[in-house]
């Protein structure tokens, strides 16, 4: 994992105290609320429906167990005793007092950690697979370019103040798990044809009101030139994305409006202007890459006989190792992802109990790391086979040994009507109500592969656009709706789900949702998933029964 | 009055002539339309020339005059439109203009930083009461990640 030199705690020390200075001159009187929104957006700090929330970055989704420890510690001594793991890998806090957010962001930096550009209208914090580095089906480990382009993105003096919000998402896999199509640029790792690693860009993807998929605006890029590429994507884009209307001041307008072959002429020509001069050496890239080197794997991890006994000895055991572990390069070891979706729990969300558990669990078996993920899960990475017995039992006694990632209960949630201002809609008391009625593990297990994401608003925190089935939260004088969605997906077929009609009243949904299941169950063809009997027969079907039953 | 330029406090000589307005003596400073209008009688007038940009001018405009101009003020109708941070990185690490680059209007202080690291360097506060805030907020950052004009 990365460690920070002298220089990057320097600077997020530096800004922790810029930020205490930027609060006391609002308190003051001395910033305006325009201006002090702008810089506490860039700090990660929103002002909600009950109290002010604080987004927090983890860089790619990387924690180590001492970082989750202070967050543990924030939820205690400055929150309510919990906090949230976002779709873009971060924490929020939901009840934090602003006069107190200096004294958290001095919390943070002594684990080396920030709110740095965790909201407003600059560069994200990037997000990455977060299975990166251990998964099987890995062309090579993002990780590193990940933390060139966090450096990058940090503090740059020319691109803080862009047209709106810009987020970069990063692959190195077969199978897309972070949704990089869906992000202003998606960098997707590559080999060409003589067999050179480099980078597919995507750019002018987004979520949000109106969801676009991105597109390939070049199909490979020596890694050498990565920054470069991107600088003149982003000053292109400082330079004419649209200002005169925050609704179309995304990239993704920009690319539409003007069109991919115009938009990357533009790109191409800025591009030759700088690029020599901003190449990446590869002794900058093998000195990052060094700090994402493999742990050290027991190698003779595989030897254990114990896994196979405790799975045929202990059906809950299988069950949870079926659905909630995934491969790993290792002989030996597999990935632990760690539920977030308790049929009881807000997804997403951690007590600082379960944080401090979770720390040790880290430790003792994971060689102290963690991730977070984009479905609001967490992942342990490195299990030895022979340990995920004992973890598992530890998990369920914390209530984070749910075995359903993956499944229909896995639902990715924003916190809607509960804490966001702009909320239309409640969704995780629909969440609620949809995992209670669907408590009947066999039956999850049998659904399969279909992920649920709700939004309490057209903001589309929660992706809803590209959920197998989307919900999404409609305000219809005063009242709580929901419009469904089916068929969108994140994943390598991206696609934007369509409507299935009317939406549908806040007591309606649920009963809609299983409806939809059943459908499925009764029409599927065998193996056939969710997406793809979808893909078959379009909505039709699903359409007739949901409304009939009204 | 007194502004910020190169990291020090030092008297402003220049004046800022309206559109419509007859050239005074001495230096003074015009937008880029009065610039493009007037250019041969302004480059004939005695004291220095300045060319006042908007965020939504481009200074492609302006490339050929640079030698001619002695400064550029980045004016700022709103200090959240980061297109004028482009322009000048643009008017430095592109055009390698030489002259005075100067922030002036509705800028915000803790973007004094950035704004000395593509190339502005010199600020006109808002408040004279700014002065020594400018120059503090030079130094808001001892480190930076990335390369830019500074
Ligand atoms: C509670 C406070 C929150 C507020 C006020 C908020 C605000 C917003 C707004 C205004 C947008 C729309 C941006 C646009 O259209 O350009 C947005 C999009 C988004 N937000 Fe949130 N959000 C909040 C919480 C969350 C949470 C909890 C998550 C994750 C679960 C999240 C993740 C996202 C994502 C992934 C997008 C879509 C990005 C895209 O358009 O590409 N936000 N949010
Ligand atoms: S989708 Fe809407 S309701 Fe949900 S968190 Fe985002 S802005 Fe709030």
């Amino acid at each position: 994992m990365y460690q920070y030199n002298e220089q990057d705690q320097t600077l997020v020390e530096e800004r922790a105290a810029q930020y205490r200075r930027q609060t006391e001159d609002f308190l003051k009187g001395e910033l305006t609320e325009d201006q002090f929104r702008a810089l506490r957006l860039r700090n990660g700090l929103y002002i909600q429906t009950h109290a002010p929330m604080l987004r927090i970055a983890v860089p790619y989704g990387l924690l180590n167990s001492k970082q989750l420890r202070k967050l543990a510690h924030i939820a205690r001594e400055f929150d309510k005793g919990y906090c949230h793991f976002t779709t873009r890998q971060n924490v929020q806090f939901n009840w934090p007092e602003l006069e107190r957010v200096p004294d958290i962001l001095d919390e943070l930096a002594s684990v080396q950690m920030h709110s740095i550009q965790t909201s407003g209208n600059c560069m994200r914090n990037t997000t990455s697979d977060p299975l990166a580095g251990v998964a099987i089906d890995e062309l090579e480990d993002p990780r590193p370019y990940c933390e060139i382009i966090r450096q990058w993105t940090t503090l740059h003096p020319e691109f803080d103040y862009l047209p709106r919000k810009f987020k970069i998402a990063v692959s190195g896999a077969q199978l897309d798990r972070a949704a990089t199509q869906l992000h202003d640029i998606g960098v997707h790792l590559v080999k060409n044809d003589q067999g050179e690693t480099g980078f597919r860009i995507l750019v002018g993807g987004g979520l949000g009101r109106t969801p676009v998929i991105g597109q390939v605006i070049r199909p490979f890029l020596d890694k050498q030139h990565l920054l470069s590429y991107l600088e003149a994507i982003l000053r292109i884009y400082n330079l004419f994305g649209r200002r005169d209307n925050k609704y179309k001041a995304r990239i993704k307008i920009l690319v539409k409006e003007t069109g991919l072959d115009k938009f990357s002429e533009l790109v191409e020509a800025e591009w030759q202007q700088i690029k020599d001069g901003m190449e990446l050496s590869d002794a900058r890239i093998a000195a990052i890459k060094a700090h994402f080197t493999p742990p050290a794997y027991d190698t003779d991890a595989a030897q254990d006989q114990s896994l196979a006994t405790q799975l045929s000895a202990n059906p809950a055991f299988a069950t949870w190792y079926k659905y909630n572990t995934a491969a790993h390069r290792v002989p030996g070891y597999r990935a632990a992802f760690i539920s977030l979706k308790a049929p009881d729990s807000p997804p997403g969300d951690m007590t600082d109990t379960q944080l401090d558990a979770v720390a040790d669990l880290a430790d003792r078996y994971s060689f102290g790391q963690l991730r977070s993920t984009h479905r609001q899960n967490l992942i342990l990475a490195d299990i030895k086979q022979a340990d995920l017995f004992s973890l598992w039992q530890a998990l369920t006694n914390l209530k984070l040994a749910t075995p359903n990632i993956g499944t229909v209960t896995d639902i990715i949630c924003c916190p809607g009507l509960d804490f966001c201002s702009l909320a239309n809609a409640g969704s995780i008391g629909v969440a609620k109500e949809i995992n209670e009625a669907l408590d009947d593990l066999d039956y999850v297990h049998d659904i399969g592969d279909v992920k649920i994401n709700m939004s309490g608003c057209m903001n589309g925190c929660a992706h809803q656009s590209v959920g197998h089935i989307g919900i999404l939260g409609v305000d219809k004088k005063g009242s709580e709706w929901y419009q469904i969605t089916l068929g969108g997906s994140s994943e390598n077929e991206a696609a934007i789900g369509e409507r299935l009609g009317p939406a549908v009243a806040r007591d309606e949904v649920t009963q809609a949702i299983t409806t939809i299941l059943d459908v499925y169950v009764k029409q599927r063809q065998e193996e056939e998933s969710f997406l793809d009997m979808v893909k078959r027969v379009g909505i039709t079907p699903f359409k007739e029964r949901v409304y009939a039953d009204h | 009055m007194q502004i910020i330029k190169d990291k020090a406090i030092i008297e402003d000589t220049f004046t800022t002539l309206a559109d419509d307005a007859e050239p005074t003596r001495g230096d003074i400073s015009v937008s880029l339309s009065r610039w493009k209008r007037d250019r041969e009688l302004l480059l004939a007038h005695p004291g220095k020339v300045g060319v006042r940009l908007q965020a939504s001018d481009a200074t492609a405009d302006l490339a050929d005059d640079l030698k001619r101009i002695d400064l550029i003020e980045l004016d700022f109708a709103d200090f959240a439109d980061g297109r004028l941070f482009s322009h000048a990185w643009l008017l430095r690490g592109r055009y390698h203009y030489q002259g005075e680059i100067r922030a002036t209007g509705h800028y915000l202080l803790d973007q004094i930083f950035y704004l000395s690291r593509v190339g502005v360097n010199a600020f006109k506060p808002a408040k004279a009461e700014q002065l020594a805030s400018i120059l503090a907020n030079l130094h808001d950052f001892s480190v930076k990640y990335q390369p830019s004009i500074v």
